[in-house]
């Protein structure tokens, strides 16, 4: 049984989501590769093509690109970052980032819903990163996102799933994928995320603070994928209280 | 025979006034932090917090945070790698005129001063451009002393324009502007403003700024906020420390800068932070002297504070100095400096404003960073 992540029509064997902006450009290929990503997010603004320490010219070219619209504090800002990532031959994906607050950089739902839309409609593989609030996730599926992303705690807090409850319900609830993003600190937590069927993990802090990158990238990827067995294998119930071995009904005969 | 001075709460002409509470907000809190009543438990407790309050803030740029600077520094370097991670980014300074009206007594631009003067003509200031693009760099910060006569907002504006066309980012460091006139620059290509207000302390403030635009204090107080409304999308703040009392004044850069931050969440917050070198072998030890050792704990009381915050590391210090708080507090270098007028292509115009420390170029710099095992950032914005 081949077990894919599917995203837009586009099948990915990897679930583990690599954020590339805040460890050295030398190593994004060893970190994708021990991490086996097949997606690696990187900020548009930060490419500097034809100059001095272009990203672009770091990642591997056999993984997708998923540029993200980082800086833009408002839809008309985001599609115009997305349309520049376009022109510069970073395909079809884009995570949408809107933000209106440098403090604790959460995503504006509302802007990020309206800038869904407009790439959708342009031919995008749109990620929104968002707030993760069922109303909103609905909202975004009607304007075409291939999938949500929502954040788990703040960017960069390593504070692991503090929205778990949230997610939950978009799990049960959205059709699309949903991307963990933002927050996640920990290989544990991670695959938290993934035994409670998130479809994908998006890391960058975490793997990027590490004493050795690489091979938290691979804790990661291992954890993510055990997360994902453990979701498939289907979770014994877990209760607080002794169950007794014998049934309590099995005195019924007919 | 004594000069009357003017007040410097007192506007000028042209200067417009906006409505804000900042200014008062800020000087009450100032007024209100004793750091002698600081004890080293309240450092303690400051330090196991993820947020800080005014107090904790306080607490840490008071001397008895003296004894945990190794600590707060430990704590910093998670601050900053979690927001930045090991990205360090890039500029160089371009002075395009040194002429100026004030009269303030610490700065080598002083109207009083017989220092060569000059300005660029675009012609030179494309030349200029150039050869900074050419090191790679693609951010830069655009200064001007304060003369609105022999460089006023249009000259400024042609120069915004040209530096645009070579670099993502451009900031300018020019004197304070009413906000129709930051939106001019805004739409000329500009999205940073730098203004420091060197001191927050009145008295100080008004005895050291004697003449000129920049003895408005309140007006010079409200320029971030004037550029937000401008439509700018970054602004920085910084006090000259050691001009007063550095503890107040960089507790008063911090609020400052939260206020800003808080009225308008999307803005950008940068930190600067020059010093008044202490005289060496100055037999009278002033508390208030600024070594590297006071203006480590500034800087890593505003990271603190501000973890998101991005934080420049200047020149004026030494290469060791700097090499060492990259990544750890700075997030932001600059390279290849030069303060004269020009300079980088050409002869300069114009003589500088003050010495540098450290003149590598971008290449040494780029590399000083890499040997560190962090990452050198050049372009970082677009403009949109």
């Amino acid at each position: 049984m081949t077990d894919q992540l599917v995203i837009g029509g586009h099948p990915f064997n990897s679930r583990f989501i690599l954020g590339s902006g805040k460890f050295s450009l030398e190593i994004v290929k060893a970190v994708v590769e021990n991490g086996g990503a097949e997606i690696v997010t990187l900020a548009l603004r930060r490419a500097n093509q034809g100059g001095e320490e272009n990203i672009l010219d770091y990642i591997p070219p056999n993984v997708t690109l998923l540029p993200n619209t980082s800086g833009a504090r408002t839809a008309e800002e985001a599609v115009k970052i997305a349309r520049l990532a376009r022109e510069i031959n970073c395909g079809n994906f884009i995570k949408v980032e809107v933000i209106k607050d440098s403090k604790y950089l959460f995503p504006d739902n509302y802007e990020t819903i309206k800038a869904t839309e407009i790439l959708a409609r342009d031919g995008f593989v749109v990620m929104p990163y968002m707030y993760p609030d069922l109303n909103v996730a609905r909202d975004l599926v009607s304007a075409g996102a291939a999938a949500v992303m929502p954040l788990a705690s703040p960017i960069g807090s390593n504070k692991g799933l503090s929205t778990r409850d949230f997610i939950e319900i978009l799990v049960n609830e959205i059709p699309v994928p949903i991307i963990v993003d933002a927050g996640i600190g920990r290989p544990s937590q991670a695959c938290e995320a993934m035994e409670m069927g998130v479809d994908a993990v998006m890391c960058n802090t975490a793997v990027a603070t590490a004493k050795n990158i690489p091979l938290m990238a691979r804790a990661f990827g291992q954890a993510i994928e055990s997360g994902r067995n453990a979701y498939l294998a289907g979770l014994g119930r877990v209760l607080n209280q002794a169950e007794a071995s014998s049934p309590l009904t099995g005195f019924l005969e007919d | 025979m004594a000069v009357k001075r003017t007040d410097p709460l007192a506007y000028q002409p042209g200067m417009a006034i906006i409505t804000s509470e900042i200014l008062d907000k800020v000087l009450k809190n100032v007024d209100n932090y004793d750091y002698s009543k600081i004890s080293a438990r309240d450092v303690e407790e400051a330090l196991k917090k993820d947020h800080l309050s005014m107090k904790d803030y306080g607490a840490l740029l008071s001397p008895a945070a003296t004894p945990y600077l190794e600590e707060m520094a430990k704590k910093a370097v998670i601050e900053t790698r979690r927001h930045f991670g090991n990205s360090i980014g890039l500029f160089t300074p371009l002075y395009i005129a040194n002429y100026c009206e004030n009269n303030c007594v610490y700065c080598g631009f002083n109207c009083k001063n017989k220092i060569r003067r000059g300005k660029l003509s675009l012609a030179e200031m494309e030349r200029e451009l150039e050869a900074i693009a050419k090191t790679g760099l693609k951010e830069i910060l655009i200064l001007t002393g304060e003369s609105r006569h022999h460089s006023g907002v249009e000259y400024i504006g042609a120069a915004v324009k040209l530096a645009a066309e070579y670099f993502a980012t451009v900031g300018i460091e020019i004197y304070p502007l009413n906000a129709d006139e930051y939106a001019y620059l805004k739409k000329c290509g500009a999205d940073f403003v730098s203004v420091y207000q060197e001191t927050y302390n009145l008295d100080k403030y008004q005895q050291v700024h004697l003449s000129g635009p920049k003895r408005v204090f309140p007006y010079r107080f409200d320029s971030q906020e004037r550029a937000l409304m401008g439509g700018m999308r970054g602004v920085s703040f910084g006090a000259l420390l050691g001009l007063g009392d550095f503890r107040k004044d960089a507790f008063a850069t911090g609020l400052h800068a939260s206020f800003i931050q808080q009225k308008y969440p999307h803005a950008e917050i940068g930190f600067s932070t020059p010093r008044l070198r202490p005289f060496i072998n100055n037999a009278d030890n002033n508390p208030n002297d600024v070594h590297e050792q006071q203006l480590l704990q500034v800087m890593l009381a505003y990271r603190l504070l501000m973890p998101f915050a991005g934080i420049t590391i200047s020149t004026r210090e030494r290469a060791g100095f700097r090499d060492h708080v990259i990544g750890m507090v700075a997030t932001k270098i600059s390279a290849g400096v030069r303060v004269g007028v020009g300079g980088h292509e050409q002869e300069e115009k114009g003589d500088e404003q003050f010495e540098i420390s450290d003149p590598r170029s971008v290449s040494e710099v780029h590399q000083m960073i890499l040997n560190r095992g962090l990452q050198p950032v050049y372009r970082d914005y677009i403009r949109v």
